[in-house]
């Protein structure tokens, strides 16, 4: 399908996209320059993709995103400045396998938790910004995602500076038990009291948001933008298809069905959003 | 008759067997008082030891049983002059949560909370008390109003939790339930919560943002029913047992959690044998705790209720630099 010569290049480059993307995961040599779109099963060089802020060439699939690769993506050049970064979990319910699963997540991820909080700027534009990776333990919500998440609501509100929340989430983090649904409280709360205050918040939803994120901070922005055919609901397919008893319709939870029910406010590309979300920034600055 | 729950069938054997006993007394105009006496006692300290040592998965059972007083029994029993308004003035009218205004003690209350069927039929239009997003805005409407007319909210939980339905998602059922949480959580208005029954995951919680919140002494207040997190655990939604021990679903487990304010202790073999009577001491606590927060400047008692749901969830703090030695080698 490709020349030789960019086959060998792309050997070259293969260390530099690994350590980006996904080390330990990835095996062989051709999953190294390469990875299957995960809906038409599209080879797609990874150099390509990172270009194209990995969505698929062919279909348009968005891929999957690390907290970093939003990030670098997303905000100016070393704007960033991360929150609350020593934060740790606690097994307080010393639940079977949690304690392996988070040391698992934080070596895959190289995260400590599941959501990287801090401040940074979109063309200019001062923003408090929270990521979630679905990569740490599918992004669920535990006490340390609930307490940074509500932390950085709060600095917005003290500060009087726009936020912006990239949901990604399986729910509430069971293994966590009741202070892990408390999160839901709690954060909702955080963002009651910004629209007290007049400041904005904007939720993006990213595949897939559901369960008690959902449910919580994630459908609470002034403003909420979902990037195309993500997975948005609060219930997830599967359980819906058992209870019912019925195939689901096409599109079912997807961004385009949740725009069509008027349950969010648009659908931004990928390669669009930085702009979007720059110019809603912008339009939104007290004069 | 319903079906009985295991551990009960003894006390119900011999609960039988005592007014057998003492219909036959009286139909015969014989004394046997001291028999009965005896059997009495003997019944006293078979509850005491079943309704002592409850596991946590009895007390999920003890919290689903179908003859545990719902939300209407209560509204019958604690308050008067209840009338039910109907309907979130968008969508419809969702019967698995009821709600309305009524009088405690002298004073005007909106009562909510989730509505479950004794039998069948009634579940059927009850929805098994799973609400819908319509049900979430109903309570929140009947809230607002509350909150309109300075009038304290009460509400009463008891759901197995959210139907996971197609007409659900389509409406928003992620966005009521948050929508809920932030309002419930600046309301300006006393909000107070009793945990009555089952306490299911999100779909509770949407009408569990209050000042105060009592749980009853069987009531389970969990983020995931055992069932679903044995079959996520284990794949196999038959060791629900052990997945309820786990969960630390039990009124005991929050208060040491800080997720409830006050357990509610209930009569001796638990609130289905005497409704009344549980009734009457949840209505003394909340004529008791609105009493207490009557003086509250309402501001304080936002930050208050901010306050309280801020400081829940456990997590430790490292110092910069420990980061190396944390992972991993543990």
């Amino acid at each position: 399908m490709w020349g030789a010569g960019v086959l060998f290049r792309d050997f070259f480059r293969k260390t530099k996209y690994a350590i980006l993307d996904t080390p330990g995961r990835l095996q062989s040599r051709e999953q190294d320059v390469s990875i299957r779109c995960e809906e038409c099963g599209e080879l797609i060089l990874l150099k390509d993709i990172e270009k194209n802020f990995k969505v698929c060439s062919k279909c348009g699939y968005h891929l999957k995103m690390t907290a970093q690769e939003r990030l670098n993506v997303l905000l100016d050049r070393g704007s960033f400045e991360e929150y609350d970064k020593n934060l740790e979990t606690v097994d307080v319910l010393k639940f079977p396998g949690y304690h392996e699963k988070l040391e698992a997540s934080r070596e895959v991820t190289g995260l400590r938790e599941a959501v990287v909080t801090g401040k940074g700027e979109i063309e200019g534009n001062t923003v408090i910004i929270c990521i979630m990776d679905p990569r740490f333990i599918s992004a669920s919500m535990g006490s340390v995602v609930g307490e940074k998440i509500t932390r950085a609501l709060e600095k917005a509100e003290e500060k009087k500076t726009p936020i912006i929340i990239f949901s990604a989430s399986g729910g509430a983090r069971m293994q966590e038990g009741m202070l892990s649904l408390m999160q839901m409280a709690k954060t909702s709360a955080a963002a009651a009291r910004l629209n007290e205050d007049g400041v904005l918040y904007i939720s993006v939803l990213t595949n897939p948001t559901t369960g008690g994120v959902t449910a919580s901070f994630a459908s609470l922005g002034d403003v909420i933008i979902a990037e195309p055919g993500a997975l948005i609901g609060f219930a997830g397919p599967r359980v819906i298809e058992q209870t019912i008893r019925q195939k689901l319709p096409s599109g079912f939870q997807r961004a385009e069905f949740l725009l069509q029910h008027g349950l969010i406010d648009l659908i931004v590309e990928r390669k669009d959003l930085r702009k979007v979300l720059s110019r809603m920034l912008v339009l939104h600055k007290k004069s | 008759m319903t079906n009985k729950l295991e551990f009960d069938k003894p006390i119900n054997e011999l609960e039988m067997k005592i007014k057998e006993l003492q219909d036959f007394a009286e139909e015969k105009d014989i004394n046997l008082d001291d028999e009965i006496k005896v059997l009495k006692e003997r019944l006293y300290s078979f509850k005491k030891e079943t309704y002592e040592n409850l596991l946590p998965w009895q007390k999920a059972q003890v919290a689903r049983y179908v003859e545990r007083p719902s939300t209407r029994d209560y509204i019958n029993l604690i308050f008067k002059d209840f009338i039910e308004l109907h309907g979130d003035r968008c969508y419809g009218d969702d019967k698995a949560i009821i709600g309305g205004i009524a009088l405690l003690d002298k004073r005007p209350v909106t009562v909510v909370g989730h509505q479950k069927g004794k039998d069948i039929k009634e579940n059927v239009s009850y929805n098994f008390g799973m609400p819908h997003p319509e049900g979430y805005r109903k309570a929140l409407r009947l809230m607002l109003q509350a909150e309109k007319f300075k009038r304290p909210v009460i509400c009463f939980v008891d759901t197995p939790g959210a139907f996971p339905g197609i007409g659900a998602e389509e409406r928003g059922q992620g966005e009521a339930i948050a929508r809920n949480l932030m309002e419930m959580s600046r309301l300006k208005t006393p909000v107070l919560v009793i945990i009555s029954g089952e306490g299911g995951s999100g779909e509770a919680l949407a009408l569990a943002v209050g000042d105060k919140i009592f749980m009853l002494e069987h009531a389970i207040y969990s983020v995931i029913s055992p069932e679903g997190c044995a079959s996520i655990l284990w794949k196999d939604s038959s060791r629900a047992m052990e997945a309820a021990s786990l969960l630390k679903l039990t009124a005991e487990d929050l208060l040491g959690f800080g997720v409830i304010d006050e357990i509610l202790q209930e009569p001796l073999g638990g609130a289905h044998r005497e409704p009344q009577e549980m009734a009457a001491k949840i209505k003394e606590v909340l004529i008791k705790c609105l009493a207490e927060l009557e003086d509250t400047p309402v501001n304080e008692l936002v930050k208050g209720r901010y306050e309280k749901f801020r400081k829940m969830g456990s997590y430790s703090i490292f110092e910069e630099g420990q980061l190396e030695i944390l992972p991993r080698d543990k």
